[in-house]
């Protein structure tokens, strides 16, 4: 039996020093300040004129700036907890699409079709 | 444990064996990573009903009319500076110096003050000019997503005194560390929704 073996293997196994280095929180710093800046920036100053045009672009924005904190602040890889947290991950975002997708493209369309010509208060008794 | 491990040759033990293979509070990170993904989809529902909600103001006051960007502004760095101290708090717990790393999390925790107070003084703002929650769905829906945020970060740093307070008393033993471990992900993951909160509701909500 190798019990001491065990414990030598895995004391530090899962709580080792793989939480982030100094050089890395300050890269994902200047990351997340630019990244903030510029969407700021292009609403107050109004750079782009199409308006659709400046809410795809600081949207794409903030999906860059959500995964640079992702990687350089919660340290998240693939391998962590032996996979485990990276498939909680993958199984919340789908949830969140589903949600947000479902919710407003089945409510967009529920004004579109059904308001104006179903229940036109003028034919009402 | 040793007795079992040095018995175990003799009696038929087999399920113990296991036991030596996760330290105490091995699975914390895991099991915090999934409360935050829980609290992800809490923080989806109240996006989605944002989205659905907010374009509908009952002639009332519309984002153009209530939003102060130059303050979001001010709040959002406010939240990221905060999450730098926090960064700095670890790096210092690691290499075990107390004295620094109770200082980084009180910067933190200033931060998070700092943040707190401009989004009700911001708050009081718009409740003092009658757009308060009760007024359109878009008020009900930005104040209950706001708010939630607001309450998330009221209470980290309920959670960031309290563990100073343990860390004054028992120093930086084990389970400290692991405390702080799990309010540096809920702290980073606020951040992550609040990056979500002003792109889609102060910065989209102007282009309107």
């Amino acid at each position: 039996m190798s019990a001491p073996d065990h414990a030598e293997g895995h004391g530090h196994a899962h709580g080792g020093a793989a939480h982030g280095s100094f050089k890395g929180y300050l890269i994902g710093f200047v990351l997340s300040v630019i990244l903030t800046a510029i969407p700021f920036w292009l609403v107050m100053s109004g750079a782009i004129d199409n308006k659709q045009a400046t809410a795809i672009v600081i949207m794409a924005f903030a999906v860059v700036q959500i995964v640079v904190h992702m990687v350089f602040f919660l340290h998240m890889k693939t391998a962590s907890e032996g996979g485990w947290s990276m498939l909680a991950l993958i199984f919340t975002l789908i949830l969140v699409v589903i949600v947000l997708t479902g919710s407003l493209w089945v409510m967009y369309h529920l004004n579109a079709n059904m308001m104006p010509g179903l229940h036109d208060m003028r034919e009402m008794p | 444990m040793d007795s079992i491990a040095t018995t175990a040759g003799t009696e038929p033990v087999f399920h113990l064996e296991e036991e030596h293979v996760h330290a105490e509070g091995s699975s914390t990170m895991l099991g915090f990573w999934l409360y935050l993904m829980s609290d992800c989809l809490i923080f989806a529902m109240l996006f989605a009903a944002y989205g659905v909600l907010g374009a509908n103001y009952a002639a009332g006051p519309a984002p153009k009319d209530l939003f102060d960007l130059d303050l979001v502004a001010v709040n959002t760095t406010m939240l990221l500076l905060s999450s730098i101290t926090y960064g700095f708090a670890m790096l210092t717990m690691d290499k075990g110096r107390v004295a620094a790393t109770q200082a980084w999390l009180a910067v933190t925790g200033l931060f998070g003050l700092a943040f707190l107070s401009i989004e009700l003084y911001e708050f009081a703002h718009m409740i003092h000019e009658g757009a308060t929650p009760q007024r359109s769905a878009f008020l009900s829906s930005f104040f209950t997503l706001v708010g939630t945020h607001g309450l998330h970060v009221t209470f980290g740093i309920v959670w960031l005194v309290t563990l100073m307070t343990q860390v004054a008393r028992f120093g930086l033993i084990e389970a400290n560390r692991r405390r702080v471990m799990c309010l540096s992900m809920f702290w980073h993951f606020l951040d992550v929704v609040w990056i979500g909160v002003f792109t889609f509701v102060y910065l989209m909500g102007m282009l309107r």
